[in-house]
This record gives C-alpha cells, sequence and structure tokens, in this order.
C-alpha cells in the first residue's frame, strides 16, 4: 500500500507523517496512544469513534487518516487541559450521563460540537444531534440533561464574559 | 422514607446519598483503559477464521496461501493442539476452542491466524479455505427436540460430566441426548383437578426471539502465555471462571494463572464466563508472543446471544378472578453449546409464573440445542422471556374476566412475608405498594407534546400498560473481600468484582468509607487480578452491592479489630479500654487516628488488613439472597396507519431496600428500562437457513437516543428490607425484566387485540389493528 503524507493537527499540535493511504483514522489515532477514541460497530452508526474534524463530528472508523489532511482534528484527550475538564465533561460527571463509559467520549466529542453550532440548543435539538451516539447503559435521559446543563453553564459564562457567543444568542 | 443511622448509630455520612462516581474523572476526560487498549511489548494480533457452514463435517483446512500472507507469524487448528483437550465451558465441558471434526453453527471458530498486526491476521484469515460436506441442520428450538427430528448436534453426549461444582444449576441435564441441553421441572397442587374447576381458562402461545446484548466494547483479550504461567486482560464479568477455565483446558494451578480485568466497556450478563479467552491463549501459546485477540461485533454475535423462548402458557381463574393453577411448557433456542443455558432454564422455570398465590403449578422447561449461536446470559436471565408470557397472559385473563389489570393482580398478589416457591427466602416486600406507586405515576401529569401529527382522534390510539415480576436473584453467595487500610487512614478494597458501569468501585467504596468512617475520597477499589484480589463468584444477577457489599463490611470489621488490639498493644490496656471512634480509636478517653496506632504498633510503616466473606450461612442460608422485584409500566400512543408507536410515558418502581448511591441506582433502572424498551420495540436476530442474516447494529436495531419516551418517571422505594448493606438489596435487572409484558400490554390496550410475538414493530401492530 503506498504511503501518503499527511499534515494534520491533532489537539492543537502540529503532525506531519507518511501514512499508509488505506489507514483508518481510528487506528492512525490508537495507534499513536489516543486510546479515548473507542471502536465499536465499525460501521458508522454507534458513534463511539466520534472525533471532531473542524469542529464537526465524524466517525473515525470510517474516515481515512489522510481524509484529515490539513485539518483540524480534535480527540477526547484534546478536552482536558490545564483548565480542567469542559463545562460538558463536567455536567456528564455531575448528571451521572455514563455507566460503562464506552460511549461517553464519543458522545461527549458529539456534544462538544453541538455547543459549537448551538449555544442554546432545544431538547430536540439535542436529541437529534446525538441520535448518532447509541448509548447501551444510561437509557439516554441523564445524557439529555448533562447537555441541557453544560449549555446553561456556558451561556451564563459567556454572558458574564462578554463571550464572542454572545452575539448568537440575541434575538 | 427514613433512612436513619448506620451500624455505629450515627446518621450516614456517605452511604445513602450521591456521591460522584469514582470513575468519573477517567470516564469523561477518555483515560479509562480498557481490555482494548492494552498493549503489550511484541504484541501480536489474531483473527479467526470462521465456519461459513450451519452444520458441517470438516474434511480439510488449508491454511498455505495465508501462511504465506504478509505479517502471518502463524495459523493454528484444533489439530495443532494434540496434547491439550480443546474444550471449555463452566457447567459441561461440550465447547471446542478450535473446531475439530464438525462444525455446529454459521460463525463457529475453525482456525486462527496471529499475525503482526490486526489488519495482517484479518487479510490471511480470508485465505483460509474450509473443505467440509454441509450437513442437514436444526435452527428452531422445538422441532430440534421433535420426534420427526434427525439432525442431532451432540451424538457422543455423555462424555463430559457436569461441573460438580457448579451449585447453581438445579435442574437436569440429561447426558444431551435428543438435544436436550438442559431441563427444569416445578410443579405442585393438582394442576388437572385446578383446571377442571375453572370458570375461565385462558391458553396462548408466545415467542419471545432470539436478542443480542450488545455490549459496545466488542469481546476482546490480550494473553501472554509463558509455559509455566499465564497472563490474560480480558472484558469478562467472571475473571475467577475464566481462571478455572483456563487452568482446566491448559493444565496449570490456578496460582499460575491471572486473569485481569480494566473498565469493562459494557456486558450486561454477556460477558459472565469465559468467552475468547482460550482462543487468545492458543494463539500466545503457537505464536511464543503475547497476543491479542479483538473481534467485531459481527463476530461479538457470532460468540453470545440470548436465550430465545417459545412458551405455550395456560392459566385458570375462578369468576372472581382468582387464580388456579398455571402451567408453562417452555422451549428455549440455546444454540450450538450448553454456555450458561441450564442456568437460564433453571430460572426461567423460577420467574415465568410471578409474585402470585397459585394452588397448582407446573412448568417444564427445556433447553434446546441447535445450530445457531450459543446462548447464554443475558440481563434479567430468563425472567424477560418467562415474565412477556406470565404477565401478558394476566392481562388476557383480566380482560376476559372483565376484572381490571390492577385488581385482578391485587386479589392474587402474595402479601409480604410468603413464599413464591417452596423452601426459597420468602418475599420480604410490598408488591401492591409498588404497584400502586407505579399506577400512580402512569396516571400522573398526562400532559405532553404528542410525537406525530394525527389527522384526528381515530388515527391516534392510546393506550396503558404494565407488569410485574420477582427474580431469585444474587447468585450463590460465595465473596471474599480484603480491606487495606494505611498509614495515612486511607483504605483500599480488593475484590475481584468487575467494573462494568454498574457503579461497583463507587458503591463499595461508599460502604468502606462509612464503616471506616474515614472520607470517601479516602477509600480506592483494586482492579481485579486473579492473582491478587480475592475470590469472586460472579458479578452478575444483581449481586455485589447486597453480598460484596457484605463482604466488605466484614472485612471492614476484621480491620478495625486489629486496629483495637495493636492500640491495646501500643498503651499496654486491656480490650476494654478501647473502643471504635468513626476515624480511629478511643483509648482510655483519648482518640488516636488509625494512622497513629499503626504507625506506633509497626514502629516504621506498616499498615491494617482485614479479611471478610462471605458463604451460604447465617441469615444468607436461605437462598436466594434477595428477591429482585420488577414493576414497570408505560402509556403509549400508535398511529393506526402505520402502526408506528411510541412511548409517551415511561414509569418504573425500584423496590431496593436501601439506595447505597441514589443517583447511580436510578441510573441502573434507566438503563434496565430503555434495553428492555428495545427488546419490546425493535430488536430480533434473524436466521434463514441456518444463516445469522442480520450480526450488525444496523439491521440488528438498538435504542438509540430518539427512542427517549416522552417522560420518564422514577420512583425508588427504600424499605431497608434486603440482606445487603444497610438493608439494601440488588438492583439493575428489576425494570428490563416486566417490560416486555408492559408494552405488549400496552399496545393491546390501545389496538383492542392481543399480540403473542415480538418485537412490536409498526408491521405487527399495524397487523393487529386491521386483522380481523
Amino acid at each position: 500500500m503506498p504511503n501518503f503524507h499527511l499534515n494534520t493537527r491533532i489537539n492543537g499540535t502540529f503532525i506531519s507523517c507518511e501514512v499508509p493511504q488505506n489507514t483508518l483514522l481510528i487506528d492512525f489515532l490508537r495507534d499513536r496512544g489516543l486510546t479515548g477514541t473507542k471502536p465499536s460497530c465499525e460501521l458508522e452508526v454507534c458513534g463511539a469513534c466520534t472525533v471532531l474534524v473542524d469542529s464537526l463530528p465524524a466517525s473515525s472508523c470510517t474516515t481515512l487518516a489522510a481524509e484529515s489532511h490539513k485539518r483540524n482534528l480534535e480527540t477526547i484527550e484534546g478536552l482536558h487541559r490545564e483548565g480542567g475538564l469542559t463545562p460538558v465533561q463536567k455536567a456528564f460527571s455531575e448528571e451521572f450521563a455514563f455507566q460503562c463509559g464506552f460511549c461517553t467520549p464519543g458522545m461527549i466529542m458529539s456534544a462538544e460540537s453541538l455547543l459549537r453550532q448551538n449555544t442554546d440548543p432545544s431538547r430536540e435539538d439535542i436529541i437529534h444531534w446525538l441520535d448518532g451516539n447509541i448509548c447501551r447503559c444510561t437509557g439516554y435521559e441523564s445524557i439529555v440533561r448533562a447537555v441541557q446543563n453544560a449549555a446553561k453553564k456556558l451561556l451564563g459564562e459567556n454572558k458574564e464574559e462578554g463571550g464572542p457567543n454572545e452575539q448568537t444568542v440575541q434575538p | 422514607m427514613s433512612k436513619p443511622f448506620n451500624r455505629r448509630n450515627e446518621p450516614f455520612s456517605v452511604a445513602g446519598h450521591s456521591v460522584p462516581r469514582k470513575d468519573s474523572f477517567a470516564k469523561v476526560s477518555g483515560k479509562a483503559t480498557y481490555a482494548i487498549d492494552v498493549s503489550l511489548p511484541r504484541m501480536a494480533h489474531a483473527a479467526v477464521v470462521r465456519s461459513e457452514y450451519p452444520h458441517a463435517v470438516i474434511n480439510s483446512i488449508d491454511t498455505k496461501q495465508a501462511e504465506d500472507a504478509p505479517g502471518v507469524l502463524v495459523v493454528a487448528t484444533a489439530h495443532d493442539f494434540p496434547k491439550l483437550n480443546l474444550r471449555f465451558g463452566h457447567i459441561i465441558r461440550d465447547h471446542q476452542i478450535l473446531a475439530l471434526e464438525r462444525t455446529l453453527y454459521q460463525g463457529e471458530p475453525v482456525a486462527l491466524v496471529v499475525a503482526e498486526t490486526r489488519q495482517q491476521a484479518f487479510h490471511a484469515a480470508k485465505l483460509v479455505e474450509v473443505e467440509a460436506d454441509e450437513l442437514e441442520s436444526v435452527t428452531d428450538g422445538r422441532t430440534a427436540l421433535s420426534e420427526e427430528n434427525s439432525v442431532v448436534l451432540h451424538p457422543d453426549a455423555g462424555d463430559e460430566e457436569p461441573n460438580s461444582s457448579f451449585v447453581e444449576f438445579q435442574g437436569n441435564i440429561p447426558a444431551h441426548v435428543n438435544n436436550i441441553c438442559a431441563q427444569m421441572d416445578v410443579s405442585w397442587g393438582d394442576i388437572d383437578e385446578q383446571f377442571s374447576n375453572a370458570d375461565v381458562v385462558v391458553e396462548s402461545e408466545y415467542d419471545y426471539p432470539m436478542i443480542y446484548g450488545y455490549a459496545m466494547e466488542p469481546y476482546c483479550a490480550v494473553a501472554d502465555y509463558h509455559g509455566d504461567r499465564i497472563d490474560v486482560w480480558t472484558t469478562t464479568q467472571h475473571p475467577y471462571s475464566v481462571r478455572e477455565d483456563l487452568a482446566r483446558v491448559f493444565e496449570l494451578p490456578m496460582s499460575d494463572i491471572s486473569v485481569q480485568v480494566p473498565y469493562v466497556g459494557g456486558a450486561y450478563g454477556s460477558k459472565a464466563h469465559a468467552k475468547i479467552e482460550p482462543l487468545a491463549v492458543l494463539g500466545s501459546l503457537i505464536s511464543g508472543r503475547p497476543v491479542k485477540i479483538v473481534l467485531s461485533i459481527e463476530e461479538s454475535i457470532l460468540t453470545t446471544r440470548a436465550d430465545s423462548a417459545n412458551i405455550k402458557a395456560k392459566s385458570a381463574f375462578s369468576s372472581d378472578g382468582t387464580l388456579l393453577a398455571r402451567d408453562f411448557d417452555i422451549v428455549l433456542n440455546s444454540g450450538a453449546y450448553t454456555d450458561n443455558s441450564p442456568l437460564v432454564t433453571n430460572k426461567i422455570a423460577h420467574r415465568c409464573f410471578g409474585p402470585y398465590r397459585i394452588p397448582a403449578l407446573r412448568v417444564r422447561a427445556r433447553s434446546a440445542f441447535t445450530n445457531t449461536v450459543s446462548a447464554s446470559s443475558l440481563r434479567g436471565f430468563g425472567a424477560p422471556q418467562g415474565v412477556y408470557a406470565g404477565e401478558s397472559q394476566m392481562d388476557e385473563a383480566a380482560e376476559k374476566l372483565g376484572i381490571d389489570p390492577i385488581e385482578l393482580r391485587n386479589k392474587n398478589l402474595v402479601g409480604s412475608g410468603d413464599e413464591i416457591l417452596p423452601d426459597k427466602r420468602p418475599l420480604e416486600t410490598d408488591l401492591k405498594q409498588n404497584m400502586d406507586l407505579l399506577i400512580s405515576q402512569l396516571n400522573a401529569d398526562n400532559t405532553y407534546d404528542s410525537a406525530a401529527q394525527f389527522r384526528g382522534a381515530e388515527q391516534r390510539l392510546v393506550g396503558t400498560g404494565f407488569a410485574l415480576s420477582a427474580s431469585d436473584a444474587g447468585s450463590h453467595p460465595s465473596s471474599v473481600a480484603v480491606v487495606r487500610l494505611h498509614i495515612d487512614g486511607s483504605a483500599t478494597g480488593m475484590i475481584s468484582s468487575t467494573e462494568l458501569g454498574q457503579g461497583r468501585t463507587t458503591a463499595l467504596a461508599q460502604i468502606i468509607a462509612e464503616e471506616l468512617g474515614v472520607p470517601y475520597d479516602f477509600v480506592a477499589i483494586a482492579d481485579p487480578d486473579t492473582s491478587t484480589t480475592p475470590y469472586e463468584r460472579a458479578t452478575g444477577a444483581s449481586r455485589t452491592t447486597a453480598l460484596v457489599g457484605r463482604a466488605l463490611q466484614k472485612a471492614c470489621d476484621d480491620v478495625r479489630r486489629r486496629i483495637r488490639s495493636y492500640a491495646k498493644d501500643v498503651f499496654n490496656v486491656s480490650e476494654d479500654d478501647v473502643t471504635d471512634l468513626p476515624a480511629g480509636v478511643s483509648v482510655a478517653g483519648n482518640s488516636y487516628s488509625y494512622g497513629t496506632i499503626i504507625d506506633q504498633w509497626f514502629g516504621a510503616g506498616g499498615e491494617a488488613i482485614g479479611v471478610g466473606e462471605i458463604r451460604q450461612a447465617g441469615d444468607l442460608e436461605q437462598l436466594p439472597p434477595f428477591w429482585e422485584i420488577g414493576t414497570s409500566g408505560v402509556n403509549v400512543e400508535i398511529d393506526s396507519e402505520t402502526g408506528q408507536l411510541t412511548i409517551s410515558k415511561l414509569a418504573t418502581v425500584g423496590d431496593v431496600g436501601f439506595a447505597i448511591n441514589p443517583a447511580m441506582t436510578e441510573s441502573q433502572d434507566a438503563g434496565a428500562a430503555m434495553m428492555g424498551l428495545g427488546i419490546a420495540m425493535h430488536e430480533e436476530l434473524l436466521y434463514s437457513d441456518g444463516h445469522l442474516v442480520n450480526p450488525n447494529v444496523v439491521d440488528y436495531r438498538v435504542p438509540h437516543m430518539s427512542d427517549l419516551p416522552l417522560s420518564t418517571h422514577q420512583v425508588l422505594v427504600e424499605r431497608q428490607d434486603g440482606v445487603g448493606p444497610y438493608g439494601s438489596k440488588g438492583a439493575g435487572e428489576g425494570a428490563l425484566n416486566p417490560m416486555s409484558a408492559a408494552v405488549t400490554n400496552a399496545v393491546s390496550n390501545a389496538v383492542g387485540r392481543r399480540t403473542y410475538a415480538l418485537p412490536l414493530t409498526p408491521e405487527r401492530i399495524w397487523r393487529a389493528i386491521h386483522s380481523k
């Protein structure tokens, strides 16, 4: 298999390397030790392997590593930095919105993406956006609650700080 | 409800509170390690070659092309291990790790390819050619047991004796004759007389399909065989059961087998006992390298499913609704090998007839071998199958009798302290109060936005339904726990119960913190490893919090005893002068922390260790350790033009005795209920000509977020009436067990006709509406 010269950014770090053209993004990430991204259905329906490509969710099990060329990749490992957990991660923790935790990284990446696109999602928006992430343990209600709470918290923070998202919530 | 005091008569400081989960940070940050994430130096990867035939005699396996493929280290078949008996199984050792002469189902492992990478192994596995003569096959349970059937899966039956140490199974294993894997009979009273005296008899046949548990982490294991020692990292519920099987197959003392279980990515019963661990060890043995096997979800479905059931049920009533007799003839379709199906057979026979006063009962449950994927345990263990029939029939009878389903159940439910199985532990609960709580949830506040746009009242059918269940849960009470009390006053719980997501790490840490009087943050629970953490019978049957919790309480008592003894030595006083304090001891009026006592007794360093164990004795003498009660209901709306079903309300009552962590307990009920809704509405593995046609999560549809009920109402009832710490009992299966019956009853209530098979697809509902 011929190689592809990949230039990409993973969790803020620029990566330049040769990868076989048929390498799946999930294997590329997990082989680099980023095992927070989980494989499950391998058919793009369960969402466990969700990563963000330029802030939008993608199933890394059916994406080639080469497709991330010149893109910005984010995995669950990229969310938690010096500032601690993100509001979404904290809300999942506070609302007991996980059990086995295997779907959780993918679920959180989808939720992060939602709240970047839509700062004040309705219950229907949340269900629509996260419908591609399967959870077998919780029955989902606690996950909806966690995303709602994270959204509220983010809206509050942005209002206080007059942050960049404030305009989007003005009528 | 009251949650007064802990065992030292102090208000609860940690137990009974929804403290954050111990695994929160690991799991929301992506740092939690699962078996699928384990990697060892020099590790190779294995892929499994599977039979394409439902039933066949293997003539030859050509591995040449695969051996020459890039990266391949070795290709193994059963013939490469002439010195080993390649059979495993915790009840009957009949499960071939790799098929020898015959394959018994499509998907059965026939060869193993070990290569440098997983991709190379998968690629080479496709190059192995299996030449075989196909035999006639049987995939239906009743057909497999019928006299006309000539397909026998285990003609050399009787070679293997049942494992006598597996005391959980109480039925018969009739030496595999005529495809019977196991049989369980339960009966009392004069059934014929009761039926002849009945005013009303209802009789129907119910079909509960093959279900796949879909734990999101597929079956995976890493094995390192050193000749005189085996290390395994695996996604199992039962490290000690895996150890037992590996010790038998590879002829090693148990002390030389380390089975380690990091976080498990969902299990729900589907990861009970050995699955692919023996295969991974074979791969390591023949390649001389550590070997990792990660199955795809398709392969995971080809590894285990739940028993499907065909149930012929008959119930007799007098005209006032008094239940006179129940008669169940059950055939489970258990697939190609025994696995855990005898226990499922056992349990369905106990769980199908419900917590009612029944003057005469006859249950015959038989488990049938068929040329399908081996069936085993899954959440509820025979209860979902049996209760589907039993509780569907209660509503059917209510209709025929002209009595409200609530009233009919009220008339026949047993009271607190009554037995429902002879010589078993009586039910310590208030079933009528549970039912009243459920009904009030279903009736209250029924305002919600309708899911669909209906053109008129005629198109929108609404209904309500519920069901009840009682399960003899808790499994056999054998657990050993060790508590290590460190010099800084923190403690480590050493137990081999596995963290499946149910929250064992959190709940058990809460119990230790409560018992030792130390902060919750000062307690850790070790990961299971059979070479270090002590024996655990099972993580299943909803037993961990109640039973392992009891063992840990005893270990805490033991560690406190040791601290008091150290204090006696240090201060040269009599035992009576030393008394317990929350996080230390009082000696002659002065208080000392645990750390001070440990430090002074050893002079330098040290720690105090306590051991606790539970067995079938004392208040755990009578089995089951506890009854798990299911009380679930739904309100539904149905589009009469399409048959589309929407759950407008889901209600559950969790009869948990005492919730060690209420938020986690509610989460268990919510997850169990949703799993039950998926089974009721969507899920079914389908066979055609001996081939599984939907082995993936596109064609086998599990619930998505859009399947959320429009509203959910959960109640926890805490009567402190269980054998677990502070009166707790098990949870986690209860809400699921009655769910298929509850949804069926609600649909029947809405459309005015009954259904007798699952799942309740739009087509099946549409046909019920439009059938004449």
